[in-house]
């Protein structure tokens, strides 16, 4: 048995001590939207590349995701801005490419998303939004070009998986390198997180498609804007059996998270006392109910449960109906889990080993 | 070039907060910041009892995760004395080096920039020794080159039992406590 330990200090830094909380609402915050936007990209990306071999040219994904991604981003980017202390400063990021820094290549990364994103919008943009394709005819001669191409369309769609593989591995990866948070010294991570994103970001689909009306878009300044978001392409929207195929890859993608939650709790369960004390924050710490009530219960078995069933009565007006419901519950876990991983994750320590 | 680490000796430390009072009065450290902090240490179960007072502060790693983490190069290696240092007009306060820092040695200034010991170096540069050092009422700290083997640090680490803080952590401290 080891000997009891009692530490006591003069140190009383804020954010610093009792126990570390420098990050707090704003990089759950960037990190949920930074992998929804990931699984967005994949997603479209897979969409834009059926797309381009003429299969499925009027798919939601593939017009929808990137407009969705961009909004969202622009929301992350608003969160991780605002999370920094000396913000007037942000531009230093792009002066320099730090190698070994994950959040130098995550700067440079999201420069590139932001290109691709713009690029895949203008797919959409001035068809859904005439009054933008009428006024910059440029935009609608790229969009022109971009449609009438399946190779550059191909290409785009490469650009969107490749950027929202790195992207929601980033986001991981970004917690998973700081070996003095052992909370986040698992591999499991970086992949836990992408799974994660692209479970929200086709909850964040479904949404949309749940939201979007029959007829054409509206064609004003800002109501073609909103519309955007969640309108379908053209006079006709594409055929709501569809949703079904997003339902079986949500399905695969919780699957396939939980699966990869098992991992990373038995990878920390049978590592140092460092790592075991850090995963009891989780399994009956302060952050257990969130844990396992809200991420895995709410937000991944029940959605499960529920889109397993709505698939087996095999009735689309009855998965349109009921569509919204495991689509919150996904969103609310995905972003659960990275608000909990960031706070106990900064609350984990490593533990002195001692004479 | 020179590598300055610390030694203090925990047998003489009686933590009576002369460093951390000097630190604050020399570096303008803000009121409720410390750049350096007094840790306590109790042992086993009464009456088998061992203590520990420590004098604590950024151990200037050799193997900084702190600089490694930095997405702008504001913590860096200084080529004097091999210190870690941060820019504050480089820093964008993204705290990574807070998360990645095992030691807690650094904190958020108030004006946006991370802070953190520097080891004296404008007083170093002058020929002196860092604030805390030079008021410690015991002697129990002793700042100095460890590339050289003649230097005071050097020499007490050869003659007496010492351990750093979390070499588990694989960060190679400079910051030495005496046994």
């Amino acid at each position: 048995m080891s000997a009891a330990v009692e530490f006591t200090s003069t140190r009383h830094n804020p954010g610093v001590d009792p126990v570390l909380a420098g990050w707090t609402w704003e990089i759950p915050v960037y990190l949920f939207v930074g992998g929804a936007v990931a699984g967005l990209m994949i997603m479209g990306g897979i969409a834009l590349l059926r797309a381009a071999r003429g299969e499925q040219a009027r798919s939601f994904a593939a017009w929808q995701a990137p407009l969705l991604g961009f909004a969202l981003l622009n929301v992350g980017m608003l969160a991780l801005w605002l999370d920094l202390a000396h913000r007037w400063y942000a531009w230093r990021v792009f002066l320099t490419v730090q190698p070994s820094a994950p959040m130098s290549w995550g700067s440079w990364t999201l420069l590139l998303v932001y290109g691709v994103l713009l690029a895949s919008m203008l797919v959409r943009l001035p068809s859904s939004w005439p009054w933008l394709g009428a006024r910059l005819p440029l935009l609608q001669r790229a969009s022109d070009a971009l449609t009438g191409s399946p190779r550059r369309l191909a290409a785009l769609g490469i650009a969107n998986v490749a950027l929202g593989v790195s992207l929601g591995t980033y986001t991981g990866l970004l917690l998973n390198t700081m070996v003095a948070r052992p909370l986040w010294n698992s591999a499991a991570l970086p992949l836990l997180f992408l799974l994660s994103g692209l479970c929200a970001g086709s909850a964040l689909l479904m949404l949309g498609a749940w939201l979007r009306g029959d007829g054409a878009a509206p064609s004003g300044f800002v109501t073609g804007g909103l519309a955007t978001l969640v309108q379908p392409l053209g006079e006709t929207a594409p055929p709501r059996e569809a949703l079904g195929e997003l339902v079986r890859a949500n399905i695969g993608f919780i699957v396939g998270e939980l699966v990869l939650i098992g991992l990373y709790v038995a990878n920390l369960a049978t590592s140092s006392a460092s790592h075991v004390q850090a995963l009891a924050l989780l399994t009956t710490g302060p952050f257990a109910a969130s844990f396992w009530g809200i991420d895995i219960a709410l937000g991944l078995l029940l959605p499960l449960a529920v889109q397993a069933l709505l698939l087996a009565q095999r009735s689309p007006a009855l998965l349109l109906r009921w569509l919204p419901l495991p689509a919150l519950l996904v969103v609310a876990g995905s972003f659960t889990l990275r608000w909990v991983m960031v706070n106990a994750g900064q609350m984990s320590r490593l533990i002195a080993a001692g004479p | 070039m020179a590598r300055f680490g610390m030694v203090i000796d925990t047998r003489k430390c009686v933590g009576c907060m002369d460093c951390v009072v000097a630190c604050q009065t020399e570096n303008d450290v803000p009121a409720g910041y410390c750049r350096d902090w007094i840790t306590t240490e109790v042992r086993g179960t009464f009456p088998n009892l061992t203590m520990e007072i420590r004098s604590e502060r950024c151990n200037h790693c050799d193997d900084p995760p702190c600089v490694s983490c930095c997405p702008t190069g504001a913590s860096h290696v200084e080529d004097f004395g091999r210190v870690v240092h941060v820019t504050a007009d480089k820093c964008i306060g993204c705290k990574a080096c807070l998360a990645a820092c095992p030691y807690g040695a650094r904190y958020v200034h108030p004006k946006g920039y991370v802070d953190k010991c520097t080891f004296c170096t404008h007083r170093v540069k002058d020929g002196l020794d860092p604030a805390c050092v030079s008021v410690c009422p015991t002697r129990c700290m002793h700042f100095g080159d460890l590339d050289d083997p003649k230097s005071q640090v050097n020499k007490l680490l050869a003659s007496r039992r010492w351990h750093t803080l979390l070499p588990e952590a694989g960060t190679r401290p400079r910051v030495f406590y005496l046994t």
